[in-house]
């Protein structure tokens, strides 16, 4: 392994307790949600990972437990060298601290993280729906959010859903 | 044949008003930009050389609704993009008729689910409805040719 990603990694490893991953040459690190603010900051100021490729979520529900993982994608620009971080949160009212003033382009990712999961993130200046309309209910990639949204027509039962679906007039 | 067996001496032809209305409006109706998803490729195809629509009246599309009589919604309409799409077809000055292109514009096609809106009529009322995903430029103009039978059967009643 490339000796400046070791040495972010024992770094890391040792002040906040990460945990290393490896697999087919991806490494990534496994970090607790109160450090994950800190962690970033270091990686970003001491080993020049400066730029946030990717943050998104997952949903483990049922299997695992905490529920959601939280994944950061950084890359460092000078050194080309890439690390995945993830930060497992749990399920109820989940929180972490935003990465906005550490990395901009972390804005928008952190509102579809809120608007898809409903992971809220303490620090955004303006956190809402991104791609959702404004007033909806829910958290679509939630894993016990309904998969489909209307019953599917069959002549059977055509006429009675037809009923309830809504139809503008004008 | 033609329209100088009909004329005669005098140069007058004589119709019923509604035939004449009608006629203009099928033979001139052109379409607004509303190309969301894959079937606006299709629709593009539909317009360019091979399968001419230019023929049927629609020589271009106008981008802006204030324009354009006919609405050719092509394609998958999300739910955020509904209130833009009502607010296009209220920006239409009447007479305006509404296409709604493929699958997913007609019934929600195979996205069953919380962001596309199933079936455009939920949110404006649909003239005509053209099957397929997507429906080949032969099976739009079909469409158009169905749209104009029934615009050539509205009758005075219908306007009032």
């Amino acid at each position: 392994m490339n000796n400046d990603l070791q040495a972010a990694l024992s770094a890391l490893v040792e002040r906040f307790d990460a945990e290393v991953q490896e697999f087919r040459g991806q490494t990534t690190l496994v970090i607790a949600p109160e450090h994950i603010a800190n962690a970033c900051q270091v990686l970003r100021d001491e080993f020049d990972f400066n730029f946030l490729e990717e943050e998104t979520a997952v949903d483990y529900w049922p299997e695992q437990e905490p529920r959601f993982h939280v994944v950061y994608q950084l890359y460092s620009l000078e050194k080309h060298l890439r690390l995945g971080v993830r930060v497992p949160v749990s399920g109820k009212s989940p929180s972490l601290p935003s990465l906005v003033d550490l990395f901009a382009n972390a804005n928008w990712r952190e509102r579809e993280i809120w608007d898809m999961f409903g992971i809220r993130f303490e620090g955004h200046p303006d956190l809402r729906r991104i791609l959702m309309p404004h007033d909806w209910q829910g958290h679509p990639l939630r894993k016990d959010y309904p998969l489909g949204y209307e019953e599917v027509q069959f002549s059977f039962n055509a006429k009675e859903i037809d009923q309830d679906k809504p139809y503008a007039e004008e | 044949m033609g329209i100088e067996q009909k004329v005669g001496d005098m140069g007058a032809v004589t119709m019923r008003l509604d035939q004449a209305v009608n006629w203009a409006r099928t033979y001139a109706m052109w379409p607004m930009l509303v190309g969301l998803a894959c079937c606006a490729i299709e629709m593009m195809a539909g317009q360019g050389a091979r399968y001419d629509m230019s023929r049927f009246g629609m020589e271009l599309m106008r981008a802006t609704p204030r324009q354009s009589d006919l609405m050719i919604i092509s394609g998958r309409v999300t739910r955020k993009m509904a209130p833009v799409l009502r607010l296009l077809y209220d920006q239409m000055p009447s007479p305006k008729w509404v296409l709604s292109m493929g699958d997913c514009a007609s019934c929600g096609g195979i996205f069953n689910n919380y962001a596309i809106v199933q079936g455009v009529d939920e949110i404006m009322p649909v003239d005509v409805y053209v099957a397929g995903c997507p429906p080949r430029p032969e099976a739009l103009v079909h469409g158009i040719l169905t749209l104009h039978e029934k615009v050539r059967g509205e009758t005075l009643k219908t306007w009032a």
